[in-house]
């Protein structure tokens, strides 16, 4: 398992690394924040203000090294500060609320789509040259197209012209939230056309990859062989073709997962979906900064931990990478 | 090797003639390649970016109106002969609004192409070439950039920049979007160092930064143009991306302001189909002519994407890809 230690080893230190980076932003950019943060109350007198800028910790005590100590303490136990927009909310209960709205969404969609993508890229090139095949650039360039114009599209077309489906919001007003079918059911319909925008958007990437590592694998000398031994077509695509040309796909999964992530959040903010994503533009929209910096670290978290799955995921695959060096 | 072995000033020369016109002359084949048997679809991206390229030059020369113009009305106007692509709700002409904003969108993808890349060829080719414990700590470096979520980052990031400009921009996007290119490339320049061209440069006693430039760069200028565009496409997508959430200099029109306001005037709920749909299209289709040069590109370094359809239809009879070798008829009836 020294594969699985070393990528372990990589995750701690990419995790010290994103961190670092959200410890040392508000200490090194130029630009007055606390301002930007107190110019939303009014008539506020010096000794509030202190009070306040204490409390956004703004003027953290201590030399750097001992802040930054602090930090990570605060880190570990779940404490980023207290949202200035919705004061006195602390940003790790806001997190809490909107987390596992993304974390649905994002998550089911992007295994969908990975696993659809990767299937009909398969097929593509295993006919190659057949319909799939040759419609294969026109889903990739839906690459090219911004996530968030998609959902605009999606929305205009069956959310207001065909009125199939709802848009906006996580579920329907009015609902209790909690485990009860009409608010399943609300949720669930309501995430149909965003999750219907990242498949959208991704499935091209997923199959385009494997059907290039497809078609290297196919012209392999021991697929011929497995077709001349007389196996059914299907098993030699399934198990002699697409068990070996997965890897790439797989091992690039980890590596796209941040851009398929930056994408739906995007999104979200077109269906006004309650996760992190549009709230993390609320958080912009009002110079939240301990909101979007909590943000920036629980999806950086969030992020790596899948990343670090996807390898797990690799390594129970590909017998040669449990003993192969890891970078 | 002893002192005795070095060579005299006449055989250094006569060693180091060949070797600069080689260097040279793999540049010259290298560019070479790319002419005149470019992949259709790539030649396709070329022209629809070249026309992208044109009008962020004459842009807002040719705008017919200025795009911040505002009137009374409080209602979006549909395209018509006065306003070709429509207005927003404020009155302002979206084809104005695509026409100026061009530039800057065009502007910021090409500059953080460009530096972006630098930042990978440099990373890349040193890790590759070095070894040991530069490319591990290299290696270490991209691979943690190529896991953290860009786009939060930026967000984080550029929220605390005052008066973000393009530059700033370019920059931080730059610094977040080099690790792809930086892991092609490595790859590339690992598995070309221990050729024997390279042996026999190292032999003869080239530097290092010579063998890189002129032995190992021109060998992988395929990936480096790849990762160029590659990292473009990012850029663009990216910038436009901020820009829709609010984090973008508004004194400056670009494609991802004017969704901007689309989104914020409420132009789905509308209905004003036309102040979301043509800015998005533009940024659909220059991303479209980025993803078709590197269609072309990934064509042109490995032969078997290559569109086969031809290879396909052989004796009006579909060939699977595992069937017996296909024997052309004419060949076999002993027509030679």
């Amino acid at each position: 398992m020294a594969f699985i230690a070393r990528r372990l080893a990589f995750y701690v230190v990419a995790v010290w690394a994103a961190v670092t980076i959200n410890f040392l932003i508000p200490r090194i950019m130029p630009g007055n924040a606390i301002d930007a943060v107190l110019g939303r109350f009014q008539n506020l007198t010096p000794q509030v203000v202190k009070s306040l800028e204490v409390q956004f910790g703004f003027h953290p005590k201590g030399t750097i090294f001992s802040q930054y100590l602090q930090y990570w303490g605060d880190v570990l136990h779940f404490n980023l500060g207290v949202s200035t927009s919705q004061y006195p909310t602390h940003v790790s209960t806001i997190i809490g609320q909107t987390l596992p709205w993304t974390l649905a969404l994002v998550g089911v969609a992007t295994i969908l789509s990975f696993a659809i993508g990767t299937l009909l890229g398969v097929v593509a090139a295993w006919r190659r040259g057949g319909w799939l095949d040759r419609a294969l650039p026109a889903l990739t360039l839906l690459q090219a197209t911004p996530y968030f114009f998609l959902a605009l599209l999606l929305i205009y077309l069956f959310a207001i012209q065909l009125k199939w489906l709802p848009f906006g919001q996580g579920y329907a007003l009015g609902l209790t939230t909690g485990f009860n079918w009409p608010f399943i059911s609300s949720a669930i319909t309501h995430s149909i056309l965003p999750a219907l925008t990242i498949i959208a958007t991704s499935i091209g990437g997923w199959m385009l990859q494997m059907r290039n590592v497809m078609l290297t694998t196919i012209s392999e000398d021991y697929i011929l062989v497995a077709q001349a031994k007389g196996l059914s077509a299907r098993r030699v695509m399934l198990t002699y073709g697409a068990r070996n040309a997965i890897l790439p796909n797989i091992a690039g999964f980890a590596l796209s997962l941040g851009f398929v992530v930056a994408g739906a959040l995007v999104m979200e903010i077109v269906f006004s979906y309650p996760g992190v994503g549009f709230t993390l533009y609320n958080a912009v929209t009002s110079n939240d900064y301990p909101l979007m910096q909590g943000i920036f670290l629980v999806i950086s978290i969030a992020v790596l931990s899948a990343s670090l799955l996807a390898d797990i995921a690799y390594a129970v695959a590909d017998p040669r990478a449990r003993t192969r060096s890891a970078f | 090797m002893t002192v005795g072995h070095l060579p005299t000033d006449t055989e250094a020369t006569s060693v180091a003639a060949p070797t600069v016109r080689l260097g040279v002359s793999a540049w010259m084949l290298s560019l070479g390649a790319f002419r005149g048997r470019l992949p259709l679809k790539a030649q396709v991206g070329l022209v629809i970016l070249a026309l992208y390229i044109l009008v962020a030059i004459i842009g807002p020369w040719v705008a017919p109106y200025d795009p911040n113009a505002t009137t009374t009305q409080a209602v979006p106007e549909a395209p018509n002969l006065h306003h070709l692509l429509g207005t927003s709700a404020t009155g302002g002409d979206v084809l104005s609004q695509i026409l100026i904003g061009t530039r800057a969108t065009v502007v910021l993808g090409l500059m953080t192409g460009v530096i972006a890349t630098i930042l990978s060829v440099l990373v890349g080719t040193a890790a590759g070439y070095l070894g040991g414990y530069a490319d591990e700590g290299l290696s270490l470096v991209s691979n943690v950039f190529l896991v953290m979520p860009a786009l939060p980052l930026l967000v984080v990031i550029l929220g605390y920049l005052p008066h973000t400009g393009e530059l700033p921009t370019a920059i931080v996007l730059s610094v977040l979007g080099w690790a792809w290119g930086a892991r092609v490339i490595r790859a590339q320049t690992l598995s070309l160092r221990n050729r024997d061209f390279v042996l026999a440069a190292r032999e003869v006693g080239e530097r290092p930064w010579r063998i890189i430039a002129f032995e190992l760069l021109p060998n992988q200028i395929g990936l480096i143009a790849a990762s160029f565009v590659g990292t473009v496409l990012y850029a663009i997508l990216t910038s436009v991306a901020l820009a829709f959430l609010g984090i973008t200099n508004f004194s400056d029109w670009n494609y991802g302001d004017i969704l901007y306001w689309a989104q914020s005037g409420s132009a789905v709920e509308l209905g004003a189909w036309w102040w979301y749909v043509f800015p998005g299209v533009a940024v659909a289709v220059l991303g479209m002519s980025l993803v078709l040069i590197n269609f072309g590109l990934d064509e042109l370094s490995n032969p078997r994407l290559r569109s086969s359809r031809s290879l396909r239809k052989l004796g009006r009879r579909n060939w699977r890809p595992a069937d017996p070798t296909p024997v052309i008829r004419d060949y076999a009836e002993g027509s030679l």
